[in-house]
């Protein structure tokens, strides 16, 4: 497999820009092809993707448990002065959990995850490129694509949704306690008003783009560390621009995801 | 016909962009033989060995390992290739985020269905070849550039390959390493009967491992024959080319 790679200018002019933003897409849909061929073909590398699962979800814990409370504080907090001028104090946690779960938990989510683990995952694979650990693996007639890309990739695909549903969770607690401090308000009632706001339908879209995100921050760090070049300046190069790669396709993306679960589910807009 | 020969380069030219780095390079390398390929830096020695291994595609040329010719294998059929080679990287390209024993063990664990107590007898073995058995448990960055090349020569014979390809193995090291890992180089080509390949532009180490040299000067051959021709040469290039070594020595 030939990955297009892109050389690094210092100041490109507009051509080379122009040539450099094609091969970075000719480069990822060539990446995304051989991802798809190798993903289900042996060997399966089972113990590598939980060693991963196991790394990048720790790694990722306290910050979106953090990140997951604030939010729903937060939002509680911000939301409950506007709720007051139409006196509707009462669908505070209905607007907590709303907001929540369709959108604000997956996308923030999946942005903290994406600063956190894709510039590690650029700056991993891009440094074994530099000091040809790839190629010592491959040399030694080993599927390196198979071992470092395909078994990241599942893992941060597998790991995202779980990590969004534990970020929900917390920040229904923080709404709470936003709620109880601002409005004299029973956790039953709030649990209650939580529970029935938010339907099956509200759940699943909100929790099933995450997948494509969790595939995004994989996919991307993978790639731009797989392909690094120039040192440990091309290290740094592939770390920082997973980033910021990652941040935009998932912002595209989730517009995507909220246009098409509209069209297929009429009824949530 | 290749029961004498194991490696066999014919015609290989390789580009990279406009600069012809490798230009109609041909030769032989015999069963149990010893090429050293000399040459100044970006003459296309590491590119020549990359071409051989097969993580660089010749532009025009045949390569041939036994009787595969390896510009034309399939990466499966490249990989079958590849077990009967071991590579040593002039950095030694240890995977950092694996303990020695772990370093020798990858390649066993996917290649072979070895126990784990042969998979530990054999580490062991083989790093007392290199007499670094006491470093079995350590991190690769908490090696010095000499152990380092030598837990990356281990890793490579592991797999007791019958070719071993060596880029600049003694690069960076001062010269008792380097003459170390040169003996060692030969005294495990001589208990293992493997035929090795050796880019370098060490004279010390060439003097010691080669039966046989090449000397690579704008992408062709500009020498072939023994070490001490070489540096016998009356080219002018050639005698300033060694002067720094021998004054060295």
């Amino acid at each position: 497999m030939r990955i297009p790679r892109q050389k690094y200018f210092h100041r490109p002019n507009l051509t080379q820009t122009f040539v450099a933003f094609f091969t970075t897409i000719s480069g990822i849909t060539v990446f995304n092809y051989e991802f798809f061929k190798q993903v289900f073909l042996p060997p399966y590398e089972f113990a590598q993707i939980k060693k991963h699962m196991d790394e990048l979800g720790v790694k990722t814990l306290p910050i979106v448990s953090i990140t997951g409370f604030i939010i729903g504080l937060v939002l509680a907090m911000q939301s409950y002065p506007v709720l007051q001028r139409f006196g509707a104090t009462d669908f505070l946690p209905n607007t907590v959990a709303l907001s929540v779960v369709r959108e604000l938990g997956p996308v923030i989510t999946a942005l903290i995850f994406a600063g956190r683990v894709s510039s590690g995952i650029g700056a991993e694979l891009g440094s074994m490129r530099v000091t040809e650990q790839i190629d010592a693996m491959e040399v030694s007639a080993i599927n390196p694509f198979k071992y470092l890309v395909v078994t990241r990739v599942i893992a941060t695909t597998m790991i995202l949704p779980i990590l969004t549903i534990y970020v929900i969770i917390l920040a229904m607690f923080g709404g709470f306690l936003a709620v109880i401090i601002t409005e004299n308000m029973s956790f039953e009632y709030y649990k209650n008003a939580v529970v029935g706001a938010v339907q099956f339908g509200d759940f699943i879209p909100g929790v099933a783009k995450t997948f494509v995100f969790g595939y995004i921050v994989g996919i991307v760090g993978a790639f731009k560390g797989y392909t690094a070049d120039g040192g440990t300046a091309g290290v740094g190069r592939a770390s920082t621009t997973s980033v910021v790669l990652d941040s935009l396709l998932i912002l595209i993306f989730d517009m995507i995801l909220v246009k098409v679960t509209l069209v297929l589910w009429p009824t949530l807009g | 016909m290749a029961d004498t020969w194991l490696v066999k380069i014919n015609n290989v030219s390789k580009a990279f962009d406009d600069f012809k780095v490798l230009d109609d390079i041909s030769v032989t390398i015999r069963k149990g033989e010893n090429l050293v390929v000399f040459g100044q830096s970006g003459t296309g020695k590491s590119v020549l060995l990359k071409c051989i291994i097969g993580l660089l595609s010749p532009d025009i040329g045949e390569i041939f390992i036994k009787d595969k010719n390896v510009t034309k294998l399939n990466t499966k059929e490249l990989n079958e290739v590849r077990k009967n080679i071991g590579f040593l990287f002039q950095s030694a390209a240890l995977y950092d985020s694996m303990t020695v024993r772990e370093n020798l063990e990858f390649p066993l664990r996917k290649h072979t269905t070895m126990t784990q107590k042969e998979l530990d007898e054999k580490v062991f073995n083989t790093l007392e070849l290199v007499s670094l058995e006491n470093a079995i448990d350590k991190m690769p960055s908490e090696l010095s550039g000499g152990m380092r090349k030598r837990v990356g020569l281990a890793r490579s014979i592991i797999t007791d390959p019958e070719l071993m390809l060596y880029d600049e193995p003694t690069t960076g090291l001062d010269p008792i390493t380097t003459k170390e890992i040169s003996d060692l180089i030969i005294s495990l080509q001589r208990k293992l009967n493997m035929t090795s390949i050796v880019v370098t532009h060490d004279l010390i180490c060439a003097k010691i491992i080669a039966d046989r040299a090449i000397f690579l000067r704008n992408g062709k051959i500009a020498f072939e024959g023994q070490i001490d021709d070489l540096t016998k040469s009356t080219d002018p290039f050639l005698i300033n080319f060694f002067s720094d070594e021998i004054i060295k020595q």
